[in-house]
């Protein structure tokens, strides 16, 4: 007496069933692929989205700002004109680009608009030095040049240019500041450390100086020190600042703000992974339903078997098989459809592309459980079923 | 005299609530090479006669052999194995996988034993060849007619050579002229190796066996043979 069945023809027995059922088996692969889909694409979206948040965020998180403090009377007091040229000379700071804020004067796209009608945009002087500081990136035109200081020239940040209505650079766009036409040079992409420069428009500190007169020191600084050195840095800036500072100095680490938000995306990403697990249950469910339909359809076949010398476990084995390679068959084609709404989304949303290997497998394997334990129902059932009974069939 | 299929004392009683008695004490010995047919009415026990011989079923008492083989005391994975290697079936309805080509339907039969697909196909073809069915290999098994899809089933059940073919009515779905080319197919292919068994409510299928055993309420009514006489009980 031989061995049983050949593992190659136990795989080969159960692609029969699934390739003699062509669209019930796709219909019912699709409904794991589509669990499958939501699980991948929202671990890929997140992911993508996160890793834009961290792109961002700098290389760990070695960006610090030091900020006017306001004076009794709620006006904003401008740092020294020192501030600046000593902070770059602490040891670890690495860049350091300053910014100073013009009160009272409107950004508009005509003269037809109000003047009070800010739109919560303000003007900002700003430096060469801060794309290169803030990880800032020009989405249209350039940044300011050296010709910006003698030249009303000016760049929007990402909601400003949003909110004047500028979407395009090929034909000079011109708006008004306070009363003077600027010409918009090109116009920043989101930076998401610096939310205050989304909102503002751009000008070189000569243009702030001659055209509206502002020759205080910068309001606001923005440093990025050694990664190791970020909390050394922070303990001197104060001091630097403003010597025998007053505490009218307010140094902050915005990276925090950043961390947080990762921290709440985290939130909804559980709650969709929730709703993506609900989905492959029910998936494993429909799975599960159709091998019980199949195993009643299919006694006679099950009985033939049996006659054929198939023991219990062989007929066991073939229902679960079949149930695995249907939903593995769906998990892949979930995880194909996961990635490219992933992709279709990270492009939407202008964010990186990064969809985590863990998420692949994790969809995949899902996929295979789900498939495994759907099936061992009607496997048992198959393999209790006598030989007599099952042959009984009409 | 000793025999392929031995059955001693065999009865068959199903649990409550039918609680029928089946078979009521059944002696019977078939040697190799033996054509027979096992008649009777509906309800006479024949189905169940069939599968103790086929070890589908076990008796609720008494004693069966199979080429030797004590089966009663077996385990079913060592039933399975017998049925595999010892035993032949060909069923009223046939049981071909319809879309399958002819050649992977018989295939299929050697599937359980472990053969090695080449040798699984070349025993096919051969199998098919003895059947007269070898120009319809690639066919799908749907297509074929019904006399045609019967030979496909004998085929799958003779490809791995068993000592015992057993046959459950299987002109039941064939008009006579193509069921009695399938009765001469069936027991032409009784030999020193085979032998074949088959139920049937059908004389002339009957009449074509060498041996004809009646039953009658679970009991061997009759059991004749042309080569030994009549041995009626």
């Amino acid at each position: 007496m031989s061995a049983g069945l050949r593992p190659a023809d136990a795989i080969a027995l159960a692609t029969v069933g699934l390739r003699t059922r062509r669209a019930r088996s796709a219909l019912t692969a699709l409904g794991i692929a589509i669990a499958v889909a939501a699980v991948v694409a929202v671990l890929g979206i997140a992911q993508s989205a996160k890793a834009d948040l961290i792109a961002q965020l700098g290389e760990q998180g070695n960006l610090l700002t030091v900020a006017s403090g306001e004076s009794v009377n709620g006006r904003g007091v401008p740092l020294p004109l020192s501030a600046e040229p000593m902070i770059a000379r602490i040891p670890p700071v690495r860049t350091v680009t300053a910014v100073g804020t013009l009160e009272n004067v409107a950004v508009r796209r005509s003269r037809a608009i109000p003047e009070v009608q800010t739109g919560g945009m303000n003007i900002l002087a700003a430096e060469p030095s801060l794309p290169a500081t803030l990880s800032a990136t020009v989405l249209l035109g350039h940044y300011l040049d050296a010709t910006a200081e003698h030249y009303p020239v000016t760049v929007l940040g990402f909601e400003a240019a949003k909110i004047l209505g500028i979407g395009s650079l090929r034909t000079p766009t011109q708006i008004l500041l306070g009363s003077h036409w600027f010409t918009v040079a090109g116009v920043l992409a989101p930076v998401a450390v610096a939310p205050e420069v989304d909102l503002a428009a751009l000008i070189s500190f000569g243009q702030a100086a001659d055209v509206f007169g502002r020759t205080a020191g910068p309001s606001r600084i923005y440093l990025r020190a050694d990664p190791d050195q970020v909390a050394a840095v922070a303990s001197v800036l104060t001091a630097t600042t403003v010597p025998g500072g007053q505490g009218e100095v307010q140094v902050r680490r915005p990276s925090d703000l950043l961390v947080a938000r990762i921290a709440a995306k985290g939130a909804f990403v559980g709650l969709f992974l929730g709703l993506g697990g609900i989905a492959l249950l029910i998936a494993g469910v429909g799975i599960a339903n159709i091998m019980v339909i199949s195993v009643l359809e299919r006694r006679g076949e099950i009985g033939l078997r049996r006659a054929l010398g198939a023991r219990r476990r062989h007929i066991a084995g073939q229902f679960m098989l079949e149930s695995t390679l249907l939903a593995a068959a769906g998990g892949l084609l979930g995880v194909v459809l996961g990635v490219l709404a992933t992709v279709v989304a990270a492009r939407l949303g202008g964010n990186p592309v990064a969809i985590p290997p863990a998420a692949l497998a994790a969809g995949l394997g899902a996929a295979l459980v789900v498939g495994a334990l759907a099936g061992l129902y009607p496997a048992v059932r198959a393999a209790r079923l006598a030989p007599v009974e099952a042959l009984r069939t009409l | 005299m000793n025999g392929v299929l031995e059955l001693s004392a065999v009865r068959k009683v199903y649990p409550p609530p039918t609680a029928v008695t089946a078979l009521d004490g059944i002696d019977l010995v078939v040697g190799a090479g033996e054509t027979v047919a096992i008649t009777g009415a509906s309800g006479a026990g024949k189905s169940t006669l069939l599968s103790i011989l086929g070890t589908l079923e076990r008796p609720t008492s008494g004693t069966v052999r199979v080429a030797g083989a004590e089966v009663s005391a077996l385990s079913d994975a060592a039933l399975s194995e017998v049925r595999a290697t010892r035993l032949g079936f060909v069923f009223q309805q046939f049981f071909l996988l319809d879309r399958l080509s002819v050649l992977d339907n018989v295939a299929t039969g050697l599937i359980y034993r472990g053969v090695p697909p080449r040798v699984r196909r070349e025993r096919a073809v051969e199998a098919l060849y003895e059947v007269g069915l070898a120009g319809r290999i690639g066919h799908r098994a749907g297509q074929l007619s019904g006399g045609e899809r019967q030979r496909v089933a004998i085929a799958r059940a003779i490809a791995g050579r068993p000592a015992v073919l057993l046959a459950d009515e299987p002109t039941g779905n064939l008009d006579s002229a193509t069921g009695a080319e399938i009765t001469t197919l069936l027991s032409g292919l009784a030999g020193d190796a085979t032998t074949v068994v088959l139920i049937t409510h059908n004389t002339e299928v009957a009449a074509a066996m060498r041996r004809q055993v009646h039953l009658r309420d679970g009991r061997i009514v009759s059991d004749t043979s042309v080569d030994t006489g009549e041995v009626s009980r």
